[in-house]
């Protein structure tokens, strides 16, 4: 795949555009208070999250993350909040102070992680294989390696089927009496 | 690997700094939101940053097994996403509310 070769700051410019919808979207998802906007926004940070898989040549995971997030994830999310009937008026109102404490704390949390990872990009190999993030190499792996991780991986799919449904079952009449009587 | 590659142009430090500011913000959003359903989109903001930071380093070292473990956590995130939404709507039918801050029963 050809890139553009213009930088800016001494960086692509696609990875400059591309962080910066991303954290824009990524920050409109924690500060509106209409519920459905931050969903919205938080779709459109998948899909740039998935231009990064692209640029960093792991096609089929940029497809997956799409597929999987964006398509059924956020659509779930979507279902619930319409479900549910919430709006902007529903948004529980949070105290000042506790809202200065969360920046703090997540500000403290960026600086530890940077400081703490950004030598860390001195002990990497660069390494790179054509074709790595191809589903052919990544079918290869998943099937050998992962094969057993693969499997369990079914088995808590299933178990967070039967447990969701059981979740949201709404209770029938007869059941809902006796745990009154119970009570 | 071509010679322009972003591999060549892009250290993968700047990558780092991305992850780690989008797990940032999925924090603060966890610290700072009380909406119940904002709180879980937080956090599949924090899984999706540190499965930018596994695609990344994959791709840097050309090891796919960075790229498997994605698949996994998103197989997680899937998982946490259906218990997590059916829990709230069974919180929503008792409380009438998804404000995260109603369910304080256990403080003792």
């Amino acid at each position: 795949m050809q890139y553009l070769s213009v930088l800016i700051f001494g960086l692509p410019v696609e990875f400059l555009v591309l962080s910066f919808i991303t954290i824009l979207c990524a920050l409109y998802v924690v500060t509106n208070k209409n519920p459905i906007h931050s969903v919205l926004a938080l779709i459109m940070t998948f899909f740039s999250i998935s231009a990064h898989y692209i640029i960093l040549n792991a096609q089929f995971l940029a497809i997956v993350n799409l597929i999987v997030y964006a398509g059924a994830i956020m659509v779930l999310f979507l279902f619930v909040l319409m479900l549910l009937n919430l709006n902007k008026d529903s948004e529980p109102q949070v105290k000042m102070g506790w809202q200065v404490a969360a920046t703090i704390a997540a500000g403290l949390l960026l600086v530890v992680l940077a400081a703490s990872l950004h030598k860390s990009s001195e002990y990497v190999s660069r390494n790179p294989v054509e074709g790595v993030g191809l589903v052919k190499n990544l079918g290869k792996y998943l099937f050998s390696e992962f094969l057993v991780p693969f499997e369990l991986s079914g088995i808590l799919f299933l178990a967070a089927m039967v447990g969701a449904v059981f979740l949201g079952k709404r209770k029938t009449d007869d059941e809902s009496t006796e745990m009154e009587e119970t009570a | 690997m071509k010679p322009d590659s972003i591999f060549n142009s892009l250290d993968i430090s700047h990558y780092i700094y991305l992850s780690c500011v989008l797990f940032c913000i999925g924090m603060f959003g966890v610290l700072m939101r009380r909406n119940a359903i904002v709180l879980l989109m937080c956090i599949e903001l924090m899984l999706n940053a540190v499965n930018l930071l596994f695609a990344a380093f994959s791709s840097y070292m050309g090891d796919a097994s960075g790229q498997l473990f994605v698949f996994f956590i998103m197989v997680v995130a899937a998982a946490e996403a259906a218990v997590g939404l059916a829990i709230l709507v069974m919180v929503y039918r008792n409380t009438k509310s998804t404000d995260v801050g109603l369910l304080n029963n256990l403080k003792g």
